[in-house]
């Protein structure tokens, strides 16, 4: 009986091997960047590249703060994230709800329609969109950033919608047959039963927003109203090669948000990532 | 007669009252949107408005336009190389990736966590790591005796760094393949192994072909990401050098918001929207010869 049992310990610690190797290789740009942010000018321009940050020091990060308004991109990102998942919440619970827990005749139409705007890129939009918020004033605000989210989503819609379907219908006859409304079923029924879908889609949304590059692109001029994603994209133009430490200290401040958040929630995360798209 | 409109009407009004949100949305930033840049794409557009009507005479400049068709070739191979170098990447990550492997869940972690930053970040990051005399990357193929290239600073080279770059970020296509790994019965490997089937049989013959539906999922999606590739050409060489890495949706950037050729850029959008459907199209007709369904 040795030899498979000694065959699979083989195989297993082949596998681990190969599994470590490649962890290294994807966590190295990572450490590379926290490595640079913490080293002098003169230890990053060294001709052979060194790992460990010698003097290490936050130097960076004082310059970075100092030169950019990095605090403003900050704050201007946690608003534009913030009201963007109020909106996703608000509006997509309310649409799945009608798309999954209300039987109406062209439920089924509306929600195929629903579907096909997963196929529109959003370069085929983007002109008419960007004038008619012109034509607005909203250009240079957050509101083409945030209104939009208030207005439901077709990922979204979707997501919340099979986690409803799958919500036993006798639950809501039951309270129907007692007079509630359906407003009063979504609240104290679909929703308190329904959080782990909820918290999936407040995750989606706020890396969503806090990620976005071509939206705050577009629609912001003034320095003082971009997003991290945007000032830091702002910053390597502007600073480019002069200044490695510097960007790679304001890199680590918009990072490393989104990492932590995803380390202590990677399980809805993935778990909504499935849902979605393999019942696509 | 009252009482059964009554019944009937009520539910079809409160289900479009739930989804009304949505139906305003959908107008307001998708079908309006949708239409007018094809209306845009007849006019001699500016970031003011629809101005005069030219007709065909857009898409006409477009067919004639070097850049078109160097931002098209240039979109071709990144979405070749980046779907072709990731799904390989993604697949032996998921077939690594047992639920039964100790530590699953921190390797998958440690996987998906690029997939997170924003492209900004990514973009910054891989600047440094692929800079040509200090970075890291070209220290190691030095080390290691081989020819270091001059990377996105190289028109030869600039292009491969950049699908390069793609492949750190595969975190999406690896967890879609592993869910459906989960998916596929132990039952058909056991049976598999009584007869006597090597691993590798066990693979070739029963992972891949019932992971062929997913892989096809995931082509599609890298089809539709990959034509609306933007974030890092942009950052990290902004379409350059000598337009190595001017992808598509970057030209049409340009041509909307540096140039404000709005038509120009509208006509631009509706081919790319067309190439997309096409694309996706030709995909599903391949299915038949190589896609697996089961039952």
């Amino acid at each position: 009986m040795s030899g498979p049992s000694k065959a699979s310990r083989i195989e297993s610690s082949v596998r681990h091997g190969v599994l470590i190797v490649l962890a290294l290789v994807f966590t190295t740009p990572f450490l590379w960047l926290l490595s640079t942010s913490l080293k002098t000018n003169e230890q990053i321009v060294q001709s052979s590249p060194d790992w460990i940050p010698r003097p290490a020091t936050l130097q960076n990060f004082l310059n970075a703060f100092h030169t950019v308004p990095l605090l403003e991109y900050g704050k201007n990102t946690l608003i534009v994230t913030l009201f963007s998942v109020l909106g996703a919440l608000c509006s997509n619970t309310l649409v799945a709800y009608g798309f999954s827990r209300i039987q109406w005749r062209s439920r089924e139409f509306f929600f195929i329609i629903t579907l096909a705007t997963l196929m529109l890129p959003f370069q085929v939009t983007m002109v008419p969109l960007f004038i008619m918020f012109s034509k607005l004033h909203w250009t240079n605000t957050f509101l083409p950033l945030i209104v939009p989210c208030f207005f439901g989503n077709a990922f979204y819609i979707f997501l919340l919608r099979q986690f409803f379907l799958g919500i036993p219908r006798e639950l809501s006859e039951a309270a129907r047959i007692e007079g509630a409304s359906e407003l009063k079923i979504l609240w104290h029924i679909i929703l308190p039963l329904a959080r782990p879908a909820l918290f999936t889609v407040a995750l989606f949304q706020f890396l969503f927003s806090w990620n976005d590059f071509i939206g705050p692109l577009i629609y912001l001029n003034d320095q003082s109203k971009f997003t991290l994603a945007l000032g830091l994209a702002n910053m390597q133009s502007a600073i480019g090669l002069s200044d490695f430490g510097m960007i790679m200290a304001a890199a680590v401040v918009t990072v490393l948000p989104v990492i932590l958040l995803f380390v202590f929630t990677q399980r809805y995360f993935i778990e909504g990532i499935v849902q979605a798209k393999v019942s696509s | 007669m009252k009482p059964k409109i009554g019944r009937s009407i009520r539910p079809e009004l409160k289900g479009l009252l739930f989804v009304s949100p949505w139906l305003v949305g959908l107008l307001w930033f998708y079908l309006y949107p949708f239409v007018a840049s094809l209306y845009y794409s007849f006019h001699n557009a500016t970031a003011f408005g629809p101005g005069a009507f030219i007709g065909l005479r857009n898409y006409e400049l477009l067919i004639r336009d070097p850049l078109f068709w160097k931002s098209l070739a240039n979109t071709i191979y990144f979405t070749a190389g980046s779907l072709s170098i990731g799904t390989v990447l993604a697949l032996s990550l998921a077939l690594l990736l047992p639920k039964n492997v100790r530590g699953a869940t921190a390797y998958r972690t440690i996987f998906y966590l690029p997939t997170v930053v924003p492209f900004t970040a990514v973009s910054v990051i891989w600047i440094w790591i692929l800079h040509p005399q200090y970075g890291p990357l070209n220290h190691l193929l030095e080390q290691l005796g081989l020819e270091a290239p001059g990377w996105l600073s190289d028109p030869t080279w600039a292009m491969p760094g950049l699908i390069l770059v793609s492949a750190w970020s595969i975190g999406n296509m690896m967890v879609i393949y592993l869910a459906a790994m989960l998916e596929i019965p132990t039952e058909l490997y056991e049976a598999a192994k009584l007869d006597g089937a090597s691993p590798w049989q066990r693979l070739i013959r029963i992972t891949i072909p019932l992971l062929t539906p997913v892989i096809l999922f995931n082509l599609i999606v890298g089809l539709i990401g990959g034509f609306q590739y933007f974030v890092q050409p942009y950052v990290m060489t902004n379409g350059g050098p000598a337009d190595s890495t001017l992808v598509y949706s970057l030209y049409l950037y340009r041509n909307a918001f540096q140039f404000f050729r709005m038509g120009y850029a509208s006509a631009m959008g509706w081919v790319l929207f067309l190439l997309i459907l096409a694309g996706t199209v030709l995909v599903l007709r391949s299915t038949r010869r190589w896609v697996h369904y089961r039952g």
